[in-house]
């Protein structure tokens, strides 16, 4: 009835499958490793040629082959915050809205539109953007007297605040929903307004959950491609003014990667991607903790 | 006390969780095609005893056994596991049928997982005869093609019996069959147990006292991880030798 | 205290009031631009959609008419091969966090690498698929395209299959080893179909999100004016459609442009609210 072989067959089998499923999980950390070890090679021609003084040059110069990174550098850190600046104010309310003020019958329906657009391809967001928001930031270009183009870094960092708010709002919502509910009785018990139990309760409690949620959101709009490649001028010299024309660190590799014919432009590209890498993954990892830190409690 | 043709014999067992010793120096005889109760207050190791004879204990992280559980003449800790638990069988506290599985499936899960293809006619007739083995035959025969979670608490507990059954184990464990069951799922299933004694060793766990004075022939009391009183039922029920026993007989603690 | 201070009570009745009102006007105001853009969408995109915009191949630059055929069925191959070298991976990977790795630090640290991976930015994953496949190879492939999107598929589908996996109940994993089955097979024939569903979201989910990535496709799967179902060679896909056509000079490529936008976000959108659906159904089941 039980057959021995058989058996002794499924415990070597059990050893197997152990390894094969461990080597998986070691796949993930190789992967991770692999990655970061491949943009050094690959942009290695470049860190010999420029060194340091990569991150601080402001030519970018594919006919005398002179490269540095900071105009990019400085086009993502404005498009990122700025975008950041103008997505939480309504990430937040938007939050607060949803967790704490809307009855489940309206909060349920929102949030689930608003998750969904927030799957909406990041192509579609530049699509529509390159032709209904720059149209509309050109006219407003014109009527204070800045340069009309309607690209460039102040429309790049508005189609990012669209693009990063769901995301924020929905990590920031999750959070305050979590906050206990005898906690905000205890308030309301004390004589507190709702303002002021989500001022004094809410907040504080879901403090590092929220800021989480911003953390996350600035790691999305750091990495974010092609809707800033679409509207912000694709221009490689240091910008001067938010309406300027420019490029981010990932709109330059999506612009030139194709066309870059000598090694040490592809490289130069390459070590680009690096510092993105790097950037995105400290800040992924500060998120992290800010997590760790709102399930502990 | 003697005991012929014990089926299992433990030699100065000890489970340990971590630094944490549940089962302390248990030497005891089990005697074959008999129910064995065991029993003592909440947290005594009575199911961590159990877990031992089919080696389940060790899957708890940081748990080990040490010293020697003999079945027949056989150390099962020399064994593979998976062989062991081929011949030991277990039915826990709460019903556990598998919620993929419809009840027939259920039934043959012990050949099915292990990749033991059956066929038809052969298949049929274990499922028919570990149901009807398990007195719920007449209940699911005409519904054995249905999730086995369907069924009601005790109909799924007498289902989980059947698929223990099905692979013809020699002793068949049972945690508390019946602590999660109403009061006529649970009569039906302590006339079940009496009636599969005929074929399997039972050793069941149970800190139901009446449960045990009906329908066991031996108890194992045990008390904070020792064994101290173990015999016939009516003889440690009616003229317990430890005095803690006693207390726990008449009440005093559970 | 109230009849002491009746002043200050009605100013903070009045703050409560008028700042409470304030965060609902700031709440509703993105929803603004979120529903224009669905809304323009249509508007835009409905006309171009014909038979022919689904049947035909992309007609030479300046011309009128043509279809985006090669694009569908370029997005099919591409994520489909992407979910073939993904989802195995991914499980497994899943399966060794929850069953075997748990609490060490080795799963720790997979976890975390997970997390990173999760972060890192598309156009940065393209240039390692780049790396790893393109420039071996000596060309552009459909078949570099699914490894870039299998990258970015791996750290979505691990986290839930771990999540749905360690919210099998233990007993059910007993129940299979006490009767001598072993633990692999327990994993495989009961602990994995118990959370199958759940699972399954998650590959939907994850298909959903980099079915409409294009950074990553830019210098891999690169486009195709032609149909080919080689994934050895260079592919058209929807998102690549949708970039190469809005940013070229032609109108009629920008209102092609609009048509393949429709049939990415319906394929998006559709795919979120079956995972959605299906998630829903789990939450039912308990």
């Amino acid at each position: 009835m039980f057959e021995p072989k058989n058996l002794y067959r499924q415990i070597k089998y059990d050893l197997l499958f152990r390894k094969l499923a461990t080597s998986m999980g070691a796949l993930v950390i190789f992967l991770v490793v692999a990655t970061f070890f491949t943009l050094v090679y690959e942009s290695w021609p470049a860190i010999k040629a420029f060194g340091l003084r990569f991150l601080w040059n402001t030519t970018w110069d594919p006919v005398s082959l002179e490269f540095g990174a900071l105009p990019f550098l400085v086009g993502t850190l404005i498009t990122s915050f700025l975008a950041l600046l103008i997505a939480t104010p309504f990430a937040l309310a938007g939050a607060i809205f949803l967790g704490e003020l809307a009855p489940p019958k309206i909060a349920n329906p929102v949030s689930f539109v608003m998750e969904l657009l927030a799957g909406i391809p990041s192509v579609i967001y530049g699509l529509w953007a390159l032709f209904y928001l720059v149209p509309l930031v050109r006219a407003f270009e014109l009527k204070i007297g800045a340069p009309p183009y309607g690209l460039g870094l102040f429309t790049a960092s508005l189609v990012l605040a669209i693009m990063i708010l769901p995301y924020a709002l929905s990590v920031a919502r999750d959070v305050i929903k979590l906050v206990p509910q005898d906690l905000k009785e205890a308030a309301y018990g004390l004589g507190a307004t709702r303002w002021e139990t989500i001022r004094h309760i809410v907040l504080p409690y879901a403090r590092s959950g929220i800021l989480a949620g911003i953390v996350l959101a600035l790691g999305r709009a750091l990495g974010e491609t092609m809707a800033v490649t679409m509207v912000i001028g694709n221009r490689s010299a240091m910008p001067q003014s938010i309406w300027d024309l420019a490029n981010t660190m990932a709109s330059v590799i999506a612009n030139e990667f194709t066309e870059a014919t000598e090694d040490v432009h592809l490289a130069a590209l390459v070590e680009i991607g690096l510092l993105l890498f790097v950037i995105t993954v400290v800040v992924n990892l500060v998120a992290r903790i800010f997590i760790v830190k709102t399930k502990v409690r | 006390m003697k005991i012929k043709n014990p089926i299992f014999t433990t030699e100065d067992l000890c489970a340990y969780y971590g630094d944490f010793m549940a089962i302390k120096h248990v030497t005891v005889k089990i005697p074959e095609k008999q129910v064995t109760a065991v029993m003592g207050p909440s947290g005594c190791g009575k199911t961590t005893f159990i877990r031992c004879l089919n080696r389940l204990h060790e899957l708890t992280p940081g748990a080990r056994i040490t010293g020697k559980i003999f079945l027949r003449d056989q150390d099962i800790l020399q064994m593979d596991p998976i062989i062991v638990r081929r011949k030991v069988g277990m039915v826990f506290q709460r019903p556990n049928p598998f919620p993929t599985m419809t009840i027939y499936e259920n039934v043959l899960a012990g050949y099915k997982l292990l990749g033991i293809r059956l066929p038809k006619k052969e298949a049929d007739r274990i499922v028919e005869e570990a149901l009807k083995k398990a007195a719920l035959w007449d209940e699911v025969k005409d519904v054995l093609h249905r999730r086995g979670t369907f069924l009601s608490g005790g109909q799924q507990q007498r289902l989980c019996i059947a698929r223990a059954l099905a692979v013809k184990p020699e002793v068949l464990l049972m945690d508390e069959p019946t602590s999660a069951l109403d009061p006529k799922a649970t009569l039906q299933i302590e006339n079940l147990i009496v009636e599969l004694k005929q074929t399997v060793t039972i050793i069941i766990v149970t800190h139901n006292m009446p449960q045990a004075g009906r329908i066991s022939d031996y108890t194992a009391f045990f008390y904070l991880g020792e064994l101290i009183e173990f015999g016939p039922t009516a003889e440690v029920f009616t003229n317990p030798k430890d005095p803690r026993t006693e207390e726990y007989l008449t009440g005093k603690f559970s | 205290m109230n009849h002491a201070y009746p002043a200050r009570e009605r100013w903070r009745r009045f703050k409560n009031r008028f700042i409470l009102a304030a965060i609902t006007v700031l709440a509703l105001i993105p929803a603004l631009p979120l529903f224009l853009i669905l809304f323009q969408l249509f508007h835009k995109g409905i006309s171009s959609l014909s038979l022919d915009f689904f049947i035909h191949l992309p007609a030479p630059p300046g011309e009128s008419g043509g279809g985006i055929a090669n694009a569908i069925v370029g997005t099919f191959i591409i994520v489909g091969l992407a979910t073939l070298i993904g989802v195995p991976i991914s499980i497994l990977a899943g399966i060794y966090l929850s069953e075997y790795g748990k609490d060490t630090k080795f799963a720790e640290a997979v976890r975390v690498c997970a997390d990173v991976l999760q972060g890192v930015p598309s156009i940065v994953i393209g240039i390692v698929a780049y790396a790893w496949v393109v420039r071996p190879m000596g060309h552009f492939s459909a078949l570099s395209g699914s490894v870039a999107l299998a990258l970015m598929m791996i750290p979505v589908v691990v986290r839930t299959t771990e999540e749905v996996l360690r919210l099998v109940p233990d007993i059910l994993r007993e129940a299979s080893l006490a009767l001598g089955v072993p633990y692999w097979r327990t994993v495989l024939k009961v602990v994995l179909p118990t959370g199958m569903v759940g699972v399954t979201t998650g590959i939907l989910i994850a298909v959903a999100r980099i079915a409409g990535e294009t950074a990553p496709l830019l210098f891999t799967a690169f486009g195709n004016q032609f149909m080919t179902l080689n994934p050895l060679e260079p592919m058209n896909a929807l998102p690549l459609v949708i970039f190469n056509y809005a940013t070229s000079p032609y109108e009629d490529w920008w209102q092609q442009a609009w048509g393949a936008s429709i049939v990415l976000v319906l394929m998006v959108l559709g795919l979120n609210i079956l995972s959605r659906l299906l998630a829903r159904r789990i939450a039912g089941e308990r």
